[in-house]
């Protein structure tokens, strides 16, 4: 028996068996190459803007700001990157590592709170369980976003203003998020689980010792969009952790982009510093990220 | 049929109350639903109903609750011309940004769909820029593309095309080359993401209908894509209009970024989006009643007008 590690929505589709292009476009030779030059030029565009940032990253002022366009830096100014860490006023060590932080927690408990909530409202026989879900649905209802005024007033309340807990845990729980998992595990093979149960263990067991090791593949798609999600927030970090140690590396970057006197490399080396890690992760959960993304599909 | 007894394997053991079946249920799932549950409860229920009390409240430079003025705040916000003239602001900005997303998205997927060779690669291209954020979109876009000195590389590019007009982009208010800065900086973060949805659309259409168009005499191109791949993308496209649409409505990064601050002569005051004016009266200003009550108008808005998109495209309904 093989437990599903993919989302079953995957398998349904199966694998495409016909090798044809299926938008039912038939390719004569002259429209493929058209195809291509498109698909070329659009490619171009889009890989521009990073050009414009590592170039400018790793250029000299005067280079950057020659009026004849200086297409790489005569040489690569490497100290870009050390006199970006240098200067005191744009702490980007700290807010790497409060963003290293509040995105690592956003991967590990956003999705450990979802997959463990799901799992109940789709496995554990009680009598509220429906209850409960409609209200895990209701806040679906709410745009994220706009609520963050009275999100401000209960966590300064709560005495969360400028601190590290007050920027992360409001945004560990994850309705939408829950919602995936009990569609995955109501589609889990039964038989799993109930052999488990049948050799003694809980439904703690069931759920640490079958479930959770065989929902990998959920796990992962779902954590890496909340790892990005998280890593590239902006508004809510900017109001709730604004003081000196609590903020992001976005914020950090903000507030140097918007600052009265312009370092152009260091700016630029900020934003390499800012998006680098992130085009690691999705160079390599590229596969994980596509399957989030097409999960969020289903919200509309 | 005799009951056979065989000692050993069946023994009356006391089972303690939290062990029994229907005890055990209730127990775990309480366990298991606990944190979700109490987050929500914490950071999302409590913020509405509070936000709620507070928005029937007086509440300037304070977050108590209890002064109640009735409908005070919303009628203020309702008749601030600043927030009227925030929507408009927001719905020309969805006016631009959805369609054109929509259309760029859709050409994309089957475009990347319809080749063979490199097709994960130009796929990966642009879908990439979503691992970007906005602020660091907005480093590029405000000091690298649209700076609006020679050396930006709008500028440039107009300049080969051979042109000596310099343009301010993010300053320029007459035509308002602004809007050009903040459309594209989106259309650039959000397109892949919505070519993977497509693009996952695409992929759940039956092959065999293509096949029995052709032997029908249906000629692949636009003949099959306006009969068959458009209509059968229908809920697609209806998630991805929702989805691209409530996002808009709720940006600010790329305003703030953008507009504000120095190196242009641009402000926040030329396209202020409801969040913004959000912030500026709850957290500038300290008027937290006042502010509540604008995020539920919007939220009203955008939940009013979610739900008409729904019924006009005929959400739910099957394709």
């Amino acid at each position: 028996m093989s437990a599903p590690t993919r989302p079953v929505a995957d398998d349904r589709w199966g694998p495409l068996q016909h090798p044809k292009p299926n938008t039912g476009f038939s390719a004569g030779p002259i429209l493929v190459v058209l195809r291509y030059v498109v698909l070329l030029m659009l490619a171009a565009v889009f890989i521009l803007p990073f050009y414009i940032m590592i170039r400018n990253a790793l250029a000299t002022q005067p280079e950057i700001t020659s009026f004849e366009w200086v297409w790489w830096p005569k040489e690569m100014q490497w100290q870009n990157f050390t006199n970006l860490f240098k200067t005191k006023e744009v702490n980007m060590g700290l807010g790497l590592r409060n963003s290293t932080l509040l995105a690592g927690c956003n991967l590990i408990f956003q999705t450990l709170f979802a997959s463990m909530a799901g799992y109940a409202l789709a496995r554990i026989p009680f009598k509220g369980s429906g209850v409960v879900f409609s209200i895990i649905l209701l806040t679906l209802m709410v745009p994220g976003a706009v609520t963050f005024v009275p999100s401000y007033v209960v966590i300064s309340e709560l005495g969360g203003v400028n601190t590290l807990w007050g920027v992360i845990v409001p945004g560990l729980f994850s309705a939408f998020s829950t919602f995936l998992f009990r569609q995955f595990y109501l589609d889990f093979p039964r038989d799993l689980e109930e052999a488990g149960r049948l050799d003694g263990l809980s439904y703690y067991g069931v759920y640490f010792r079958l479930l959770l090791p065989n929902s990998m593949g959920i796990m992962a798609a779902l954590g890496v969009l909340s790892f990005i999600n998280s890593w590239n927030a902006f508004l809510w970090p900017s109001i709730i952790g604004q003081s000196a140690e609590t903020r992001t590396v976005q914020v950090v970057l903000s507030m140097f982009l918007t600052a009265q006197t312009i370092n152009l490399p260091a700016l630029f080396m900020g934003a390499v510093v800012a998006a680098a890690p992130l085009v690691i992760v999705f160079i390599f959960m590229q596969r994980f990220i596509v399957q989030g993304v097409r999960m969020s599909g289903i919200k509309g | 049929m005799a009951a056979v007894e065989i000692p050993g394997t069946i023994r009356e053991v006391s089972v303690p109350w939290w062990k029994q079946t229907r005890w055990e249920a209730t127990i775990a799932f309480c366990v298991f639903v606990a944190p979700m549950v109490i987050g929500l409860g914490v950071f999302t229920f409590l913020p509405i109903v509070w936000g709620l009390l507070i928005s029937f409240s007086e509440a300037r430079n304070t977050i108590s609750i209890g002064n109640w003025v009735g409908l005070q705040n919303y009628r203020d916000v309702l008749s601030d011309p600043q927030f009227i003239r925030s929507l408009r602001t927001i719905l020309i900005f969805a006016v631009f940004i959805v369609p054109l997303t929509f259309f760029f998205s859709l050409f994309l997927a089957l475009l990347v769909n319809s080749v063979g060779f490199g097709k994960a690669f130009f796929r990966s291209v642009f879908f990439i820029p979503t691992a970007i954020s906005y602020v660091v979109a907005s480093v590029i876009w405000k000091m690298g593309i649209f700076s609006g000195v020679p050396s930006g590389f709008a500028n440039m590019v107009l300049y080969w095309m051979g042109s000596n007009n310099v343009i301010a982009w993010i300053g320029e208010t007459n035509p308002p080359y602004y809007w050009l800065v903040l459309v594209s900086v989106r259309l650039w973060l959000q397109v892949g993401f919505y070519m993977i949805i497509f693009i996952a659309g695409l992929q759940e259409i039956d092959q065999s209908l293509y096949e029995a168009a052709y032997v029908d005499g249906g000629k692949p191109g636009w003949t099959t894509f306006w009969t068959i791949t458009f209509p059968l993308l229908r809920n697609t496209s209806i998630a991805v209009l929702l989805l691209n649409f409530i996002a808009a409505f709720q940006a600010y990064d790329e305003f703030v970024n953008i507009l504000s601050g120095a190196g242009t002569s641009a402000n926040l005051s030329l396209a202020r989006p409801p969040l913004v004016y959000l912030r500026q009266v709850a957290l500038d200003q300290q008027d937290y009643g006042r502010g509540s009550a604008g995020a539920f108008i919007l939220t009203a808005i955008i939940i009013v007008i979610t739900l008409v998109q729904g019924r006009i495209f005929g959400f739910g309904r099957k394709a």
